[in-house]
């Protein structure tokens, strides 16, 4: 039933849907059954940015979630990005046993260097895969929770709400970064050897991880769409843009807020969880401020408050910054503050905006009887 | 003074913002099934009492009944719109972003938890009663289209249809045909009376013909506090309010 609406009503979530799934077989067999030197292959190298991207990309749709669909421009979903990574990164740690540096079968390397005797009780569990992908998504969806508990319920909003999310993020930077919270401290978490008894570095996990974090994003894609399409979705657009008024209707607008915040923490979440055995390092700089910023940019500039634009423009933006810094380093940092400061003054509707305007422009001159489509106006600040 | 008939019972009601008083003193009473019209100029208090009815702003003295017993200070904004009060504001506040339909479907009585609003699916009931609303409010033909699009007019209609769709007991309606052609003055003053056969309804409005066209009692507010009261003939006569008001 889904399938159907799906199909019917919203052409370019399925496009998008079924690109990702398109991507998870085709991208797999380009590399692993296509000789090195067919021009079809995918190098593994690619394989692995590419999967890095569909993770920053689920990262930005998350964001969008709260930021494009109700107004809530949180500066600290890094953080949730980077817990989903350690609770996945503490996994592949307990998979290591007996093969680190010092051999210790019980404790992780970074443990045995200081000199503790025994686990601490909050890596328990973590051998387990199930346990960790629990965590992946429970840590970042509980701090959530209890963040915007007290921050909706004190009608925290606007510029004051976006600040204290980044003090957040600075905050567990500075816990992650202390080697007595027993995360690895400044290294993080790294060397990785197994994930559910396949080396991390074999090109077939490498592979069978994009595959997943397509399917994963496919799936980000689905329920932010069914979220987004309900009578809730609608509520929260509503509080995004009169939210006094959706109080006066006898709606609680803090617990609107508190739902999509959890949901999109979570789904932050997962993106990290597939995003440290790709990269095989997480560490607490993933939790710098600079990270969720760009997140923010990735997102205007692709278009928020529309499924597709986070998507594309995680991607873009990535794939621009991976050309960049090798080519023209010193001029990354310009480049991306050029994009943002652009976007926002030309394109308030990102890329896909504008893929929308041109569409429109190209329909209308068509057919000129038409008229124009449905304007859309910006979200109004709520008074 | 018994509360048990009222709707709306104001006793000795005082609130000030950095010393000013917006509201002094203010004793306010509204039998069940009631309309009344408050006047008064600017600043006399007029939007801080709906305020403070509705759980915006909390007095800080004197008492706030809804329905005999209900203590309002006591109550934030969505539980007393929960209660049964609803409110139109002066500037029409309609999610603009959503179509005229969406605007009543979030208004509509009923539900107002996170989960079933998520797994929310539309009945015979609730599409019959969106149908009926905008066949009285007249913007049947606009239904599919986004809120932003429609007239200043259209706006206050669709607001007044939202709180026709929450369905309150007492309906505060603030300044409804501001910005309104006399036609269409003239048909709200018609909706509104047929509104109050089975609600209790407080307008406050600045169009005198508008409230001749009402023809219910008056009151006028003046700094914070009832200057005076009774048929708008009465009111328009006494020489305070002719001094204060109208005979600017």
């Amino acid at each position: 039933m889904i399938a159907r609406r799906l199909f019917s009503s919203d052409r370019r979530i399925a496009v998008t849907i079924a690109t990702l799934l398109a991507a998870a077989v085709i991208v797999p067999v380009l590399n692993l059954a296509v000789p090195a030197e067919s021009a079809f292959h995918v190098p593994s190298y690619v394989v692995a940015l590419a999967g890095k991207y569909l993770c920053y990309a689920l990262l930005a749709l998350a964001l969008d979630l709260v930021w494009g669909y109700c107004g809530i421009l949180s500066l600290g979903h890094g953080a949730f990005f980077a817990l989903g990574g350690y609770a996945m990164g503490m996994y592949l740690m307990r998979q290591i046993g007996a093969r680190g540096v010092y051999g210790n079968p019980d404790l992780p390397d970074f443990m045995v260097f200081l000199n503790w005797k025994e686990l601490p009780w909050y890596w328990l569990g973590f051998d387990h895969f199930w346990f960790a992908a629990l965590m992946v998504m429970a840590v970042p969806g509980l701090l959530a929770f209890v963040f915007g508990w007290f921050a909706f319920r004190s009608r925290v909003t606007g510029v004051y709400l976006s600040i204290i999310t980044q003090a957040m993020t600075y905050a567990l930077l500075l816990a992650f970064f202390r080697n007595d919270m027993g995360f690895g401290g400044n290294n993080g978490l790294t060397d990785f050897k197994d994930i559910l008894g396949f080396s991390v570095q074999a090109s077939e996990t490498r592979s069978a991880l994009f595959a997943a974090s397509a399917v994963a994003l496919a799936l980000g894609v689905l329920v932010t769409w069914l979220v987004v399409g309900s009578k809730y979705g609608k509520l929260l657009m509503a509080v995004r843009d009169a939210e006094s008024r959706t109080r006066f209707l006898g709606w609680r607008a803090e617990n609107v807020k508190l739902f999509a915040f959890t949901l999109s923490a979570m789904m932050a979440g997962i993106a990290g969880a597939f995003y440290v055995p790709q990269v095989g390092i997480i560490n607490p700089g993933e939790f710098d401020p600079a990270n969720s910023i760009e997140v923010v940019i990735w997102t205007a500039v692709g278009g928020r408050g529309t499924i597709v634009g986070p998507i594309v423009g995680a991607i873009a933006v990535n794939a621009a910054k991976s050309w960049f810094t090798g080519a023209l380093p010193e001029l990354w940092l310009f480049a991306l503050g050029g994009l943002f400061i652009a976007s926002t003054l030309f394109l308030p509707r990102g890329i896909v905006g504008l893929w929308d305007r041109w569409q429109q422009m190209r329909a209308t001159r068509a057919v000129p009887a038409e008229g124009k489509a449905a304007a859309r106006t910006e979200p109004q600040p709520a008074e | 003074m018994s509360m048990s008939g009222t709707i709306l019972y104001l006793d000795g009601v005082s609130v000030a913002f950095d010393g000013f008083r917006a509201i002094n003193d203010l004793s306010l009473v509204l039998d069940r099934g009631e309309m009344r019209a408050i006047i008064g100029p600017n600043g006399a208090g007029k939007t801080t009492m709906m305020d403070i009815v509705t759980g915006k702003t909390r007095p800080d003295s004197g008492e706030v009944f809804f329905d005999g017993q209900i203590d309002l200070t006591r109550h934030d904004e969505a539980e007393i719109a929960m209660m049964g009060i609803g409110r139109k504001f002066q500037k029409p506040t309609v999610f603009e972003n959503h179509t005229v339909e969406d605007n009543l479907l979030l208004s509509l009585k009923g539900q107002r938890s996170i989960f079933p609003a998520l797994f929310y699916r539309s009945s015979a009931a609730d599409r019959r009663r969106i149908d009926d609303i905008l066949g009285v409010i007249r913007l049947g033909a606009r239904r599919n289209e986004p809120a932003a699009g429609l007239s200043h007019g259209q706006k206050q209609w669709l607001e007044i249809g939202m709180l026709l769709a929450q369905d309150p007991k007492l309906l505060l309606v603030d300044e409804p045909v501001a910005g309104m052609t006399d036609a269409e003055t003239f048909e709200t003053a018609r909706l509104l009376k047929d509104i109050a056969e089975t609600h209790s309804v407080i307008v406050v409005e600045h169009d005198m013909h508008f409230v001749r066209e009402l023809g219910v009692k008056v009151t006028c507010l003046h700094e914070g506090s009832v200057l005076s009261e009774g048929t708008l003939d009465f009111v328009s006569s006494d020489e305070r309010v002719v001094e204060v008001y109208l005979g600017r």
